[in-house]
Order: C-alpha cells, then sequence, then structure tokens
C-alpha cells in the first residue's frame, strides 16, 4: 500500500472518531442515553490508535508497546478509585493528559529545530508552555485535594507580582526564541519556568475554591492538546482538544457564577483565608436543638421533605445512611428530594454521583434553579453537611464575604434541620445566621450517626 | 506552512462552537462525568505520541514520546472505565407513580 492512500485511510479513520467524540459527548446530554456516549468515546478512540498503529512512519513498535502496557496498567487503577477519589482522580489525569502534550511538544522541537518557522516556533512555545504549567499546577491541586498538602491557600506579599513575573519571563523567553529558535539552551529554561508558574498558580488557592480550579486546568489541558494539533497539523488533536477545552471553560464559567466569583479573584483572591474580622459583631445568640427522636417525629409527619446534601456528607461516609433515610421516608408516602447546589462536591458534578452512587434514584435529584421555587412549599429541609450554601447572608448581609453568592433558599421552607458536629463556622470561616432563626433546628453529631438514629426511630426500631 | 495554520484555525473555531453548544446542553447531573469523558478523549494525543515514540528520530524523542504514550493511554484507559462506572450508578426510581 502507498503512503499517501495509507495516509488517507488514516484521515478516513481520524474523521470517523471525531464524530463519533461529538456525538459520545451529545449522548452525554441525559443519563439515558450518556452509556451510548462512553461506547462511541471507546470505539473513537480505538479506530484512531489502530489506525495510527498502521502508520508508515513507525519503523520501531518495541516502545509503543512497553509504553501501552504501562498506560495500562497505571489507567486501570484509576480508573477503580472510589467515587469520593474522583476530584483528585480528576486533576491527576489532567496533569497526565498535559504532561503528554508538553512531552511530544519538547519531543517536536529537538526534532525540528534547524528548520524551524516563527510560526512553528510560537505554536511549540505556546503548547509546551501551558502543557508544563497545567502538569504542575494539576499536580498540586491533585495533592491538596488528597489532603497530603495543605488545603487553606498558601500566600505571602506581592506574590500575584512575583507569580505574574515567572509567567513574564516563560514568554519572555518563547519570544526570544520565535527569532533565535536555534538557541536550544534556552528551550528547557522556558520548560522549568513554566513549571514552577503551574506551582505557584495553584498553590494560593483554597481547597474550598478547588471546583473551579479543576474545570479550568480542564480547560489548559484541553488548550494544550488542540495546540499540539496545531505543531503537528493534526486535526484529530484539534477537535478534540476544543471539545475539552470548551468544556473546562463551560464547568468554570458555572463554577464561577455558583460562588459568584470572577476568573480573576478565584486566580489571585486567595479565598478561604480565615476570617478576621465579623468576630466583633459576634453576640450570644441562641440555637434550638433537637434530638434524633424528635427530628424522626418531624420528618414523619412530613408530605414533603428536601435533603441539602454537601461535602460534609461525603466525609463522613453518611451517603448510605442517607439513603436508607430516603427509602423509609418513601415508603411512608412522604415525596423526598434532594437539592443540589453546583458547588457541593469537590467537583462539577461531583455529588450527583456520590448519591447515584448510594442507590439513589437520579430523577430525585434537583439543582438548585429547579429546587428553589420548591422550597416555601416544603414542610421540612434536612441539611447534612452542607453550611455556605444554605447561608442566607448571602443575600441578604451585603458585608459578608459570600454576598451574592446564589443559595439554596432553605429558610424559606416550613422547618429547617441542620445536621453539624458543632457550632464551628464552615470551610470558609463564615458564621451562618440560619442557625439562629426560630425556624431552624441543630441536630448535634456525627451525620453518619445520627441519620441512622432517626431511620431507627422511623422505622420503631428504637422502642 | 501558514495555510496549516489557517486550516487548524477553521478546525478549532468550530469544533469549540460545536463543543459550547453540545456541552451547554449536558445535564448538570452529569457534570463528573463529562469531565472524565472529555478527558478520555483528550488522551487522543497518545495518537501523536505514538508517532514520536515508534518514529524513533533521536533517543531523546523517543523517550519523550514513550512518557507521554504511557501518560495519555492512562488517561484514554481510566477515563473510559471510570466514566462507564459512574454512569452505571445513575438509575431511575423503579417506576410506582400513584
Amino acid at each position: 500500500m502507498n503512503h499517501l492512500l495509507q495516509q488517507q485511510l488514516i484521515d478516513v479513520a481520524y474523521i470517523v472518531a471525531v464524530t463519533l467524540f461529538v456525538l459520545a459527548l451529545k449522548w452525554l446530554s441525559s443519563p439515558a442515553t450518556a452509556k451510548h456516549g462512553v461506547l462511541a468515546g471507546e470505539f473513537g478512540a480505538f479506530l484512531a490508535v489502530t489506525a495510527t498503529l498502521c502508520d508508515y512512519q513507525i519503523i520501531e513498535y518495541r516502545w509503543i508497546i512497553v509504553a501501552l502496557v504501562v498506560g495500562a496498567i497505571v489507567g486501570v487503577p484509576l480508573g477503580l478509585v472510589p467515587m469520593t477519589a474522583v476530584p483528585q482522580r480528576t486533576a491527576l489525569s489532567h496533569a497526565f493528559g498535559a504532561l503528554a502534550a508538553a512531552m511530544i511538544g519538547i519531543a517536536e522541537y529537538y526534532v525540528r529545530i534547524p528548520h524551524l518557522t516563527k510560526f512553528e516556533m510560537v505554536e511549540i512555545a505556546m503548547e509546551v508552555i501551558i502543557g508544563s504549567l497545567t502538569f504542575t499546577g494539576s499536580l498540586i491541586a491533585a495533592g491538596k485535594l488528597q489532603e497530603v498538602l495543605p488545603q487553606r491557600p498558601i500566600t505571602y506579599r506581592g506574590q500575584n507580582i512575583v507569580s505574574l513575573s515567572v509567567l513574564g519571563a516563560a514568554v519572555l523567553i518563547a519570544l526570544w526564541l520565535m527569532f533565535h529558535p536555534e538557541s536550544s539552551r534556552l528551550f528547557p529554561v522556558m520548560v522549568g519556568v513554566s513549571l514552577v508558574f503551574g506551582v505557584m498558580l495553584v498553590t494560593p488557592i483554597g481547597g474550598a475554591d478547588m471546583p473551579t480550579v479543576i474545570s479550568l486546568l480542564n480547560s489548559y489541558a484541553g488548550l494544550s492538546a488542540a495546540l499540539l494539533g496545531f505543531v503537528l497539523n493534526n486535526k484529530v488533536l484539534v477537535v478534540a482538544g476544543a471539545l475539552d477545552g470548551s468544556s473546562g471553560f463551560i464547568l468554570s464559567v458555572i463554577m464561577c457564577k455558583a460562588m459568584n466569583r470572577s476568573f480573576t479573584n478565584v486566580m489571585f483572591g486567595a479565598f478561604g483565608q480565615v476570617q478576621a474580622s465579623s468576630a466583633a459583631a459576634q453576640e450570644e445568640r441562641t440555637v434550638r436543638s433537637a434530638t434524633a427522636e424528635e427530628a424522626a417525629a418531624i420528618l414523619g409527619a412530613a408530605s414533603s421533605v428536601v435533603i441539602v446534601p454537601g461535602y460534609g456528607m461525603a466525609v463522613a461516609q453518611a451517603q448510605h445512611k442517607v439513603r436508607e433515610l430516603f427509602d423509609v421516608l418513601t415508603k411512608k408516602g412522604i415525596d423526598v428530594k434532594f437539592g443540589i447546589h453546583p458547588v457541593a462536591g469537590r467537583m462539577p458534578g461531583h455529588m450527583n454521583v456520590l448519591l447515584a452512587e448510594a442507590d439513589i434514584p437520579y430523577d430525585r435529584l434537583f439543582d438548585m434553579d429547579a429546587i428553589n421555587p420548591e422550597f416555601p412549599q416544603t414542610d421540612a429541609v434536612l441539611i447534612i453537611g452542607a453550611n455556605d450554601v444554605t447561608n442566607p447572608a448571602a443575600k441578604t448581609d451585603q458585608g459578608s464575604p459570600i454576598y451574592g453568592m446564589p443559595i439554596l433558599e432553605v429558610d424559606k421552607a416550613h422547618t429547617v434541620m441542620v445536621i453539624k458536629r458543632s457550632m464551628n463556622p464552615g470551610f470558609a470561616g463564615i458564621d451562618n445566621p440560619l442557625y439562629y432563626e426560630d425556624k431552624t433546628l441543630m441536630l448535634f453529631g456525627d451525620a453518619k450517626g445520627f441519620v441512622g438514629d432517626i431511620v431507627r426511630e422511623l422505622t420503631g426500631g428504637g422502642h | 506552512m501558514t495555510f496549516d495554520l489557517i486550516n487548524c484555525l477553521y478546525v478549532f473555531v468550530l469544533a469549540g462552537f460545536i463543543g459550547f453548544e453540545v456541552i451547554r446542553r449536558v445535564s448538570p447531573l452529569l457534570h463528573t462525568p463529562l469531565m472524565s469523558l472529555t478527558n478520555a478523549l483528550d488522551a487522543i494525543v497518545v495518537v501523536a505520541a505514538i508517532i514520536i515514540a515508534g518514529r524513533h528520530d533521536t533517543t531523546l524523542s523517543t523517550v519523550l514520546g514513550a512518557v507521554a504514550v504511557a501518560a495519555a493511554f492512562s488517561n484514554m484507559v481510566g477515563g473510559f472505565l471510570i466514566t462507564d462506572r459512574m454512569l452505571r450508578m445513575f438509575k431511575l426510581s423503579k417506576a410506582k407513580k400513584p
């Protein structure tokens, strides 16, 4: 088979693969068709990889096979992590994707170095800078999510200026290389500086902002793949990168809106530091607390219940107890819904996955816009491990750091119950006036244990 | 060479629009599987890595290519696997509407 014909056949395989990729994403529009989406994606990827393996340019298969085996050995355990670990797994996979893109860009530079045009040099430099900073940035994000690195933002004076100068240095080297592509000693410096910038980019960002950061890094990883497609004139990479990039971008916009923050504020604002002020305004306020028996009585007498889960529920591993509660209440004919804030988990959509894993049917999961109009007709709200996303100060108190953030309007319901370990403020260190309202009952205890007690009361097992 | 660049820009802009329109319609329920699926699709950079690792231009490019193949392929395998696992968990309530 001659080379031109072979190349054309590979291109046809790529076009089919790209079509399947778009269909895969289209089918994700509903959980009913989503499974076809994965199949389409898998088939497209298989087709593209198989076609590439037949390429005439390949003269040596040994390292490819070794690397594919290593990739599978690493990839399979990463595909089997528990659902609570999905955010750090995702951050790690952004790191791997960016690493691959950066490595290929670096290899291309050294292979082509004597014949590089200005355009090609710019493409390679941009690709390698973005790939490198995404690699280290994602590693730091994964470390924070895995809690091997401190979650609190790490900051120092003049941090933003230092960070931006480092990025500026990388860009300057890239510009120099554009006019002098042969200065190959500067190329590794550019890579090193970009790697350092990636670290500096993510260390000042607090754990609460991780949903945005993951989405943003997702977008960068896609962009680096697309730029690699420019370097290699490979359209399948351009399309896959553009799809990944726009997906990450859309998700970061959704996350920013959900916290009423701008990109710049997330990246440079070092949110999540201990709130020093506002302590003066604190007077002695009383809260009403209740026992599991009382909580069970209220839930049992309700006709509609909304459960608001937060990441605290997942930390306490209470999902399965919550499912039992859902089952018991549903069996009594009570209408139970789940109200899910976009930033309820550690990454976009994370809470839905955690609840789905606990066998809670997805037609009972409602996002913020769908559930908010329901609260005035709701008899009882049970908040488990969520705090800031229910804080009415976001709507009323202009001085609050979360003022303007869209919240779940639980304070409109008839009764609100909050399971909480103690009165300590939440992740962002902000006090929640909801807890002092007359309609609010505090249920102090461990989420898993307390929900278990309520279930036992409701099933009459306690007596 | 600039012709290739323009060509790629066309593809990039159009694919970006398609991505935007398609992904905007993805149910917020499925945003986590969306991210792991796009991750697996993005791992298609493995095809470029395979060429570099197999072309054997220099030892350096082969080593870099092989590392890239391993990194990208682990994303592809892991990404599809976890997306499939997650989607299997999403079930409707057993139909017993009053």
